[in-house]
């Protein structure tokens, strides 16, 4: 795949997005939307991740701690091939796997998550789990930036720099938004940089929709015997103009002319895209 | 611990006393770590109340140290376990099951990671140190969560049998130990998964307990034998989830049940027994032998136990109440 074809992905990835919660008729779109980037980046680059290699002990391990943007994380499954894309019809649905939050019964989810706080600490033991076993699988999580009020994310974040997990990557998507309001208004987490380093973290901050930044930061520990943290500045809503930073898309969902406008610009990005290839 | 009756009597049974179940438990660990390299366990700062400080020493690889930090504990331990290890989460019992609670239920349980979480210095082991290190509601707590099996093993053997259940199963564990020197219970009957241990046979009453108070409803059932011409069964239930409900309804045949726990009267073995009784249509009198809804008296664990009943004079006094003796 392309940088071309790569950019196209994030596009597609969004439009099945609004199209899967607003089929449920319920979903995380902002979060989800600001995450998209990073999450392609992820299985399209960066993980060696896939339906044939999940059952593998030397698999990367990918745990989405911001649980609640997995209409983004079951997109990008679906196109990675672990189940086909008709499945997320079911979304939200009677008796259905495809809850509002990860779980295991849907192929290709590695931990169940949904109350936040319990990626890093759940990845901290798999990253000191491979470095018992001296095997050089690498370990990623994806945070909110409102997550980091919960403690349990700095009781995880001491440990990993004792252990000095370099095969533990925590990936922040802050959006600076969440249910209430601004995250620097509802309890702000700034200087964030500052913060992880002070706890022995190696330290990047990214705009998280520029997807060769990404993929530069995610390819390789940022300092050997650190574990990384990659803080990438993004949008809620990213990519539909009117849910850009707005508040009530965290978890809003939309009318059908709402619907219908944002696929439209969707499409007119996507058409853009090609156009300039 | 026991009263000088209590103490007479267990010397006429000819009972012995065997370690604390903690230190029973950490050989057993280290025995399995010693074994195979992936047995890991987990400490929050914990190992020497653990008394897990030798299996530090001799494995130094397979201890792994969280500081003071329960809810990494266990997210860590979850961690573990989902690369294959077979994970001993080590913390005081009180701080376990209550601050790591969210931890147990989605990082371990929901999750499916078949973590052993121990519970050490369960139930009022710390007594004198006051109600935030009593471990009274560990067992309501985790009654409630599905996937996670409740244990409370009454002395050496049931511990040592529970450590090596608990390594091998593919579900997750909740393991209680004590601090105290406990007697070795008379009883060659296997431990087996889910299922009571009877300790003695009697046909007007039965006590149903749990962990570290069943000597003491052993002795109150010698007691009531000698003294006041009353056989009771007892039992030793130290799987508290799943229950061993064959055995509680075998006990209701005699006609007047106590149960006996370290452990709130809410939420704990009586009323999972008093569910399981009402349920299959059996009423027998019945009394919940525990620590009442209230601020817990400090003191001693034996002090607490002769305070609320749960010695062998008060048990026998329980079951002489509800049997009109």
């Amino acid at each position: 795949m392309n940088d071309h074809e790569l950019a196209l992905k994030s596009w597609q990835y969004r439009r099945d997005i609004l199209r899967a919660i607003k089929h449920a008729g319920a979903g995380h779109t902002g979060g989800s939307l600001s995450c998209t980037d990073i999450l392609n980046v992820l299985y399209n680059r960066t993980l060696n991740v896939s339906p044939d290699t999940f059952g593998s002990p030397t698999r990367d391990r990918y745990v989405q701690s911001k649980g609640h943007s997995v209409e983004a994380l079951f997109v990008v499954l679906a196109d990675q091939g672990f189940f086909p894309a008709s499945d997320l019809d079911t979304l939200c649905g009677y008796q259905s796997h495809f809850v509002g939050h990860p779980t295991r019964k849907v192929p290709g989810i590695e931990q169940n998550t949904g109350a936040l706080g319990h990626g890093l600490p759940i990845c901290t033991g798999m990253a000191i789990g491979a470095k018992l076993d001296e095997a050089d699988w690498h370990v990623f999580t994806l945070l909110g930036d409102g997550e980091l009020a919960e403690g349990s994310n700095w009781e995880a974040a001491m440990a990993a720099a004792h252990y000095r997990l370099d095969n533990l990557t925590a990936i922040i998507d802050c959006n600076s938004l969440q249910i209430t309001g601004r995250t620097r208004d509802v309890m702000s987490s700034e200087p964030l940089a500052n913060k992880f380093d002070a706890f022995g973290w190696a330290v990047r901050e990214v705009d998280g929709h520029d997807l060769a930044a990404l993929e530069d930061a995610l390819a390789r520990p940022l300092a050997a015997g650190k574990p990384s943290a990659i803080i990438a500045r993004t949008i809620k809503g990213k990519g539909v103009s009117f849910m850009e930073d707005v508040g009530r898309w965290h978890h809003g969902v939309p009318n059908d002319e709402e619907f219908a406008a944002a696929i439209e610009e969707i499409d007119a990005a996507m058409a853009r895209l090609e156009a300039a290839a | 611990m026991y009263s000088e009756a209590a103490t007479a009597l267990a010397t006429d049974l000819g009972l012995s006393k065997g370690r604390a179940n903690l230190e029973v438990f950490a050989a057993a660990v280290q025995d399995l770590a010693e074994a195979d390299r992936d047995v890991l366990a987990v400490t929050s700062d914990s190992r020497g109340s653990g008394k897990l400080g030798p299996f530090g020493q001799a494995l130094p690889r397979q201890i792994v140290e969280v500081g003071i930090a329960e809810q990494n504990l266990v997210g860590v331990a979850a961690g573990l376990a989902s690369t294959g290890k077979i994970v001993f989460a080590v913390s005081p019992a009180c701080f376990l099951a209550t601050r790591a609670l969210e931890q147990v239920k989605n990082d371990v349980a929901y999750s499916d990671n078949p973590v052993t979480l121990v519970g050490i210095s369960a139930g009022v082991s710390y007594g004198a140190l006051g109600s935030t290190h009593h471990s009274l509601h560990d067992f309501a707590a985790l009654r409630a969560i599905n996937n996670v099996e409740v244990c409370a093993p009454a002395d050496n053997f049931e511990a040592e049998q529970a450590v090596r259940y608990a390594a091998a199963a593919d579900r997750p564990v909740y393991l209680r130990f004590g601090k105290a020197p406990l007697y070795d219970l008379p009883s060659d009957a296997p431990v087996q998964p889910a299922r009571a241990r009877v300790l003695r046979e009697g046909g007007d009453g039965a006590f149903l307990a749990s962990g570290e108070t069943v000597i003491h409803a052993l002795l109150a059932a010698e007691h009531l034998a000698r003294e006041h011409g009353v056989q009771c069964r007892v039992a030793s239930l130290p799987s508290i989830k799943p229950l061993d409900t064959d055995e509680v309804a075998t006990a209701a045949v005699t006609g007047a049940v106590v149960t006996v726990e370290e452990h709130m009267v809410t939420g704990g073995l009586g009323e999972a027994c008093a569910a399981s009784l009402l349920q299959a249509g059996l009423a027998p009198r019945l009394r919940i032998a525990g620590i009442p809804d209230e601020y817990t008296v400090t003191g001693s664990q034996a002090d607490i136990f002769r305070h609320y009943g749960l010695s062998m004079e008060g048990l026998a006094d329980t079951m002489r109440s509800i049997l009109g003796h």
